[in-house]
């Protein structure tokens, strides 16, 4: 991992945290960031995410291991002198200052003469769209305006690197959808290291080049959205990202980049083994409910089939839901495309369902 | 024209107000709807409203308004007051005899009614010895007139009896059950002798019960009676006693006299000095502003308000003693609460709730216990005292003088009020949120501009609420003064009880209290005007 170093902007070596003495938040942390990227961290609350973010900007110290910005140890470096730009959940805007203030508050800081200040601040109101709100209060703005003067205050000393800690998080819907990508594409332009937390999985896929799905204190994953979603490593990584179908079973024959798995059912399925290697290991397989096939046309001739009864069929819109029991499960959901062609399948009605090898992948148990 | 408008069209008729459904005024309708609502909430607040307007209000009203009522001099001595109105106190000469004569009628009457020392102690607020003055007075004034008595029942044994008198002044066709009453024309006959026997008859039918058709006449109705008849009037429109009347005038001229003044002089010569009378005339009008001009240690003369001698001065010191060391008490609790509240309001749950009982402790103990324990602690062979010694701060023959002065009101009512400063900062800390500090340090400020900048100015409101709390406290504080502050460290309050309950000058411990409360109105305007009332926080 330490060979990294040279191309690392930010770097993680062998961090764990505790805050007790007797349990560890953060287990043996590694990650190391080039400079520009988008990362965010992912994963349910209590997953060292927060604690990992908060390390990095200096409010809470590693109990063990290094992190360094741009190749220097910063363990050792107070919050104000680490020069980290860092968004609030709530905003965290000072009450008291109008909006100005809030933004030239990091300027004076650092002793900035009154002119220089006035244009900086200036250019980043402009940056996040909200020019002609320098004189208002804080509490005089919506959410999303809020957020915006959060970012731009983060950003207005011109940081390299911007943490951020569940933005969004407050805001409703269509507005965070918005701000995402407010967010990244300012990001893009400006050149700066992001590190965003969050337990919104559909927020991280949108906006990071790479995310780390952290959980029980260690990054179960680190890869980019796409990957992350297709290839999951792991079953907690594929059950947390998106919507998953979980078969369990037992590995009867591996062969190179394919495996049999004999489910609890009896059934044979093919699979790609991911983390499993050897013949009786327990295994659950993974396949997401999108690649799931019941039009037998389009499956190949040799694969194997799985029977199905369905059990509740869910329209929404521009995909149905359907609910199945497979292989003694009560809850395998296959999406599918509202097409023309696309048959409505009905309750009670038996089908059979197949898949490509490659989209079901048998991961540790 | 809009959408709304012509919506309103639907709704109203073309002219007139929105109706109801039932064709009221909509208007009508929503108060009748709301006036159940609005009494129901009245009834929950009157028994408390009853209360305090019974109890609290009424009685406070009253109380201040004893500092400008003054209408015991006018009520006790009315003719007195009327005929002092010539007097020129300019002239440096006692009154003259109609001043006195009317003192003789008042002063009879106040005697009888035992009003007359109520007025000296009153007046003696205002001038020394006049309180020895009227109770000396009140002892011998029913002697003035017994000579011109003597030889009123001389020339005629009637005049010694009630009924005769009775006759003279009673109304006509009085029967002996119905209570007396004067014949309304005597007055016109009797110019003087009327007003006084209807004085007479009124007091001992009041005081004592007592019917003027057997009581004897006091010996001012004969000295009235002489003044009367030594002019020799003619009766002319008197229905009543005017046969007796002529016959008994023209002899009165040879009575034997006296000299009202002198027989007053007599008594006391205080009487005869002109600063007594001075006295009685600058406090004759009802309503006076005297107890507010001596509460800022200002008298009233004949010529305006003037201020007292300089080692009479007192109340402004005070005053300014009380705003001072009250602001000095304020600042310390703010000194030694703010870390404590900041403490309490960062500290993990259970250890806050622990500090928090020992911040409240103070208030489950008696104030008496607390201040005195004070005592115990402060004095020069006291705790602390013997503490700095041992240690060698303070030399043994030097011990630091910490109570009975100005330092030990201070100490022990910093540790009082503290409370009051802890709570509100605490309830207004709790409410911000650690994140601005992580905010503030993020964006490059030290931990010193991270709190300076944004910690401490969200945390204002609080040290305003426990200001306000505090300095109003501490400035109408009496206990502890009373008793840890010897007499450099006592406050107005002080001064007040003593004029409540050992000088018994309510009017002036009423002007008192009205200044001090309008100071509190001052200092709260101003602070509403400085630091602004809405940004007070009591709690979340």
């Amino acid at each position: 991992m330490t060979k990294a170093t040279d191309t690392a902007f930010v770097e993680f070596d062998r961090v764990q945290k505790s805050y007790d003495g007797e349990v560890l938040v953060v287990k043996d942390l590694n990650l190391s960031m080039p400079k520009g990227e988008f990362l965010t961290m992912l994963g349910p609350s209590g997953s060292g995410k927060t604690t990992c973010l908060m390390m990095l900007a200096g409010f809470e110290t590693a109990t063990h291991g290094d992190i360094r910005l741009d190749g220097q140890p910063i363990n050792n470096i107070p919050p104000h002198k680490r020069g980290i730009g860092m968004v609030f959940q709530n905003y965290a805007l000072f009450p008291h200052m109008t909006v100005a203030e809030n933004l030239s508050f990091p300027l004076e800081v650092r002793n900035m003469g009154k002119s220089d200040r006035q244009e900086k601040v200036k250019r980043a109101l402009d940056m996040v769209q909200m020019g002609d709100f320098g004189g208002r209060r804080p509490a005089q703005l919506s959410g999303g305006q809020q957020q915006r003067i959060a970012l731009a205050r983060a950003l207005v000393f011109e940081p390299e690197l911007v943490l951020m800690d569940e933005p969004l998080g407050a805001l409703d819907k269509q507005l965070r959808e918005t701000l995402q990508f407010e967010i990244t594409k300012l990001a893009h332009d400006l050149g700066i290291t992001v590190v965003y937390v969050t337990h919104d999985q559909t927020e991280a896929l949108t906006m990071s080049d790479r995310v780390a799905v952290f959980d029980d204190g260690r990054i179960q994953q680190l890869a980019p959205p796409d990957e992350l979603y297709e290839k999951p490593q792991n079953s907690f990584v594929a059950q947390f990202i998106g919507e998953n179908n979980t078969l369990e079973g037992v590995v009867q024959d591996i062969k190179g980049e394919t495996c049999i798995v004999k489910l609890d059912s009896g059934d044979i399925i093919d699979a790609i083994p991911v983390n499993v290697h050897t013949v009786g290991e327990r295994t659950k397989v993974s396949i997401r409910p999108e690649r799931v096939e019941y039009d037998k046309s389009r499956l190949s001739a040799d694969a194997h089939t799985l029977k199905a009864e369905v059990l509740e069929f869910i329209y929404m819109g521009d995909i149905f839901r359907t609910r199945l029991r497979v292989a003694g499960t009560d809850d395998f959901v296959i999406k599918s495309r509202n097409a023309p062609d696309q048959t409505r399948l009905k309750p009670g009605e038996m089908i059979e369902i197949g898949w490509l090898a490659q989209d079901c992948r048998a991961l540790d148990a | 024209m809009s959408p709304c408008n012509t919506g309103d069209n639907i709704m109203t008729d073309a002219t007139g107000p929105m109706m109801a459904a039932d064709g009221r005024p909509l208007k009508a309708s929503l108060n009748r709807a709301l006036r159940r609502q609005k009494l129901r909430a009245l009834a929950l607040i009157a028994p408390l409203l009853v209360f305090i307007m019974f109890t609290f209000i009424i009685p406070i009203g009253q109380m201040l308004f004893r500092s400008v009522e003054n209408q015991i001099v006018s009520d006790v001595l009315p003719t007195t007051v009327a005929a002092l109105e010539n007097w020129d106190a300019e002239t440096g000469q006692a009154p003259d005899e109609d001043v006195f004569y009317a003192l003789t009628q008042d002063l009879m009457v106040a005697v009888e009614k035992k009003q007359h020392t109520r007025l000296g102690s009153r007046l003696n607020y205002e001038m020394t010895g006049i309180s020895s003055l009227f109770r000396k007075s009140g002892r011998s004034v029913d002697d003035i007139g017994e000579v011109y008595a003597d030889q009123f029942i001389d020339l005629d044994p009637r005049w010694g009896e009630a009924e005769f008198w009775a006759d003279l002044m009673g109304a006509e066709g009085l029967t002996p059950d119905m209570p007396f009453e004067m014949h309304p024309d005597v007055f016109t006959t009797f110019a003087r002798a009327a007003p006084a026997y209807a004085a007479f008859a009124a007091t001992i039918a009041s005081e004592d019960g007592d019917d003027p058709r057997e009581e004897e006449p006091w010996n001012s109705v004969y000295l009235a009676l002489y003044e009367d008849l030594k002019e020799a009037p003619k009766f002319t429109n008197a229905p009543k006693g005017i046969e007796i009347m002529s016959e008994f005038a023209p002899q009165v001229v040879d009575f034997e006299t006296i000299d009202l003044a002198a027989e007053f002089a007599d008594i006391d010569e205080d009487w005869v000095d002109p600063a007594v009378w001075q006295t009685i005339q600058t406090y004759a009008p009802e309503f006076t502003n005297g107890y507010f001009l001596n509460s800022i240690d200002r008298q009233k003369t004949p010529d305006g308000a003037e201020w007292r001698p300089e080692d009479e001065q007192i109340y402004l010191k005070l005053f300014w003693r009380t705003m001072l060391m009250s602001l000095a008490i304020t600042g310390s609790c703010i000194l030694l609460g703010y870390p404590v509240a900041w403490l309490l309001a960062n500290l993990p749950m259970r250890t806050a709730n622990v500090l928090m009982i020992l911040v409240l402790l103070p208030f489950w103990t008696s104030l008496l216990v607390r201040t005195s324990a004070w005592k115990v602690l402060l004095q020069q062979q006291g705790v602390i005292n013997d503490l700095l010694v041992w240690i060698g701060i303070v030399a043994d023959d030097n011990r630091l003088a910490l109570i009975n002065n100005a330092t030990g009101t201070v100490i022990a009512m910093t540790h009082i009020l503290l409370p009051f400063m802890i709570l509100p900062l605490y309830s207004v800390m709790k409410t911000i949120p650690p994140a601005y500090l992580r905010a503030a340090k993020s964006l490059g400020a030290t931990n010193w501009t991270a709190f300076w900048r944004v910690y401490f100015p969200q945390s204002v409101p609080g040290i305003g609420a426990g200001s306000i709390l505090v300095f109003i406290l501490a400035i109408g504080y009496y206990i502890t003064p009373e008793i840890v502050g010897g007499t450099k460290g006592v406050f107005i309050s002080n001064r007040i009880a003593y004029h409540i309950s050992s000088s018994l000058n309510w009017g002036l411990a009423a002007a008192l209290g009205t200044i001090l409360l309008a100071l509190v109105l001052v200092f709260y305007w101003l602070y509403d005007r400085i630091v602004g009332i809405d940004n007070v926080k009591l709690g979340g």
